[in-house]
């Protein structure tokens, strides 16, 4: 026996028993699951959802099928997704640097803004934010009007939006029956959660910032100084792109946890994935099945993330340096 | 997150459930001499813990009286509050024995589920609340009102089929907890609360600022017969909870109440001596002891102490009987012959 297949064959043999064990679960779940006359697989995916989704990017009626009413939830799970990203590390920059500015008061804001919001539970600040939007705004009858087209009340801000339709004009929003119709409508529920996520994060992301910059060699600063650079070129030029290379990959975690912490949104009734699938697992009672599947989109958008800040990542490592 | 993890939990139990529990129940809850239902999170007349954590309601009294038929004593019981999302999850584990949590009877929850619908406590049907200065009179006036509605419930697709069948539009705005949907709805988020109308009439006189400033629409979206649920292939322990229903409709059809009850084991009707154990036989067929129908109707009541109590004249909501009258009197509620 060589010393190769000694070392192999343990392990082999771990993957066996999680193998194995993984399908008697699976094996013993279908079985019981028939015994008690429970329908099982993804045939459901076809059937009509004969649901309705209050805010939608893609096109969707009651009338389409459950994979469509799950597409829809995905799509808002992105837009969320992808706009408290960005927005998250544009304020948490902000509030990164400003920790460490030499100004007494904005350095302790900056501190007591990152303590407060990093030690109160996220579900809370999202409520917070949404009783606030909701309260506080007319109803839709006496709605304010901010521009023309922008009418701000507890059903949300609308905004006029272009059209194409028989010649290109603006589609401005105006006050049809209960509600307001044209242009775009951004939900209190949709605020709520993407303002929620993005201060929520960005309090991660501003001490990910810090500890970038203090990672920086002290010397490139005054280099920089020494060479004529302003303060804020030095820090623009000289440490921020360095620092990159550090702050990047805890970046992704807090990627990852904004995009994963957006299925909080149930509780404000913000139609994202778990929404649907909340709703898609009680009308069809495929518990089983919808929550795999919501389990494999999550991983899915986690392991997206992941890669693309990875190869991002290895792009700005020193050539030579990296591994 | 909770409610996924309790899913993620109910779906290991399912995982890891010994093979083959067909027909145990009864045996079951014999030997642990304790009934576990399932309950809502709160929901008042139907299921909801008062200030001492005790719980009441025509939900909880339901599993009250199954509790006195097996056990001979309606306190042997064990409550677990469930979400709409966990409530059948919980069933089909075996985490609950009986899910008595106002769930409208369908088709596909029995024929996918794997469940049988006992016959129904309370016949229910979907309406509309809406503020009383929108000046909305009928139902069929709220095309593209913003609707709030709980998630996970029968009513969000009824909701949806109703303004389709009536070709209207609308935005629901679909919230997980029916604390927040109460929020929304009475902060005005919503043009429109759906719910069942005893929902909405729990709501309106528990939650609203001003109850008056609210009305409920005439309009009747769906019907939605609530009842009892238990797993299939457990015969013995559906006839047990299908029977305590018929036999607390019985009791209130021949007059025999929780004051009377001593009294009426003296009387000349063969149905009551037959229900009440005085004639011995009906106990026996059903696995029970012969004074089953009596435990139920001395310790816990007839159909109609049970109403008034929880939903009707006597309780907060102040519901009609309407379709749950019995049938002598136009109503629905009508036990099978005990015999």
């Amino acid at each position: 026996m060589t010393a190769k297949l000694r070392i192999l064959l343990p392990q082999l043999l771990v993957l066996a028993i999680v193998v194995g064990l993984g399908a008697y679960l699976i094996h013993n779940t279908l079985d019981n699951l028939a015994r008690q006359g429970v329908a099982t697989g993804f045939a459901y995916l076809d059937r009509e959802a004969a649901f309705e989704i209050g805010e939608k990017l893609i096109p969707y009626t009651s009338a389409d099928s459950y994979g469509r009413a799950l597409l829809v939830g995905l799509a808002n799970t992105l837009e969320v997704g992808v706009l408290g990203c960005i927005l998250a590390t544009i304020l948490g920059l902000i509030v990164g640097v400003a920790r460490m500015s030499r100004n007494w008061l904005i350095r302790h804001i900056a501190a007591l803004y990152i303590q407060a919001i990093r030690n109160v539970p996220l579900l809370l600040q999202l409520f917070v934010w949404w009783d606030l939007f909701r309260v506080s705004a007319p109803p839709p009858r006496q709605a304010w009007q901010i521009m023309p087209g922008f009418f701000l009340s507890n059903r949300g801000l609308t905004i006029p939006l272009p059209s194409f339709e028989g010649g290109f004009h603006w589609d401005i929003p105006h006050l049809a029956g209960f509600n307001f119709a044209g242009g775009h409508i951004v939900t209190p529920e949709f605020a709520a959660l993407l303002i929620g996520l993005v201060i929520y994060t960005a309090a991660f992301i501003a001490e990910i910032v810090r500890a970038g910059i203090e990672g920086v060699s002290k010397g490139q600063t005054e280099a920089a100084l020494a060479l004529g650079l302003k303060p804020r070129q030095a820090l623009f030029l000289i440490v921020l792109p360095q620092a990159r290379r550090i702050i990047l990959p805890p970046l992704i975690t807090d990627y990852q946890a904004l995009i994963k912490n957006s299925s909080l949104a149930v509780a404000i009734g913000f139609p994202e994935l778990m929404a649907i699938t909340n709703t898609t697992l009680n009308n069809t009672g495929q518990a089983i099945e919808a929550i795999s599947l919501m389990m494999i989109i999550y991983l899915g958008l986690s392991l997206i993330t992941s890669a693309l800040l990875n190869w991002y990542n290895a792009r700005l490592a020193l050539k030579g340096m990296a591994r | 997150m909770i409610k996924a993890t309790t899913l993620a939990v109910a779906l290991v139990m399912v995982a890891f459930a010994g093979p083959a529990l067909a027909g145990p129940t009864l045996d079951k809850v014999k030997k642990n001499g304790v009934v576990t239902c399932g309950v809502t999170t709160g929901l008042a007349g139907f299921s909801i813990p008062d200030r001492q954590g005790k719980y009441t309601g025509i939900d909880v009294d339901t599993c009250r009286a199954v509790a006195a038929a097996v056990l001979g004593d309606p306190d042997k019981t064990k409550y677990v509050p469930a979400t709409t999302q966990q409530r059948f999850t919980m069933l089909q584990s075996g985490e609950i024995d009986i899910l008595t949590r106002n769930t409208t009877w369908t088709l596909t929850r029995e024929g996918d589920l794997g469940f049988l619908f006992a016959p129904p406590n309370y016949y229910d049907g979907q309406g509309f609340m809406v503020a009383k200065k929108a000046g909305v009179k009928s139902a069929k006036e709220l095309d593209g009102a913003t609707v709030c509605v709980q998630s996970g419930t029968t009513t969000e697709s009824n909701l949806t089929d109703y303004f389709r069948a009536n070709k209207m539009t609308f935005k629901p705005l679909v919230i997980e907890r029916l604390d927040e949907v109460e929020n929304a709805f009475y902060s005005g988020r919503c043009d429109s609360f759906t719910a069942d109308r005893s929902g909405l009439a729990a709501s309106r006189a528990g939650k609203a600022p001003n109850p008056d400033d609210y009305v409920i629409l005439p309009e009747i979206a769906s019907k939605e017969p609530l009842a009892a649920v238990v797993r299939q292939g457990d015969d013995e322990w559906f006839e047990v909870v299908r029977w305590t229903m018929f036999a607390m409709i019985d009791a209130e059809e021949k007059g025999v109440t929780s004051q009377n009850v001593d009294e009426m084991k003296k009387s000349d009707d063969p149905e009551i001596q037959r229900m009440l154990g005085v004639k011995p036989g009906m106990g026996k067929s059903l696995h029970l002891g012969e004074d089953w129908a009596y435990t139920i109707i001395k310790r816990v009541g007839n159909y109609g102490e049970i109403f008034d109590r929880n939903v009707g004249k006597d309780s907060a909501l102040k519901l009609d009987r309407g379709l749950n009258a019995l049938w002598t009197q136009g109503g629905l509620m009508y036990g099978m012959p005990i015999r």
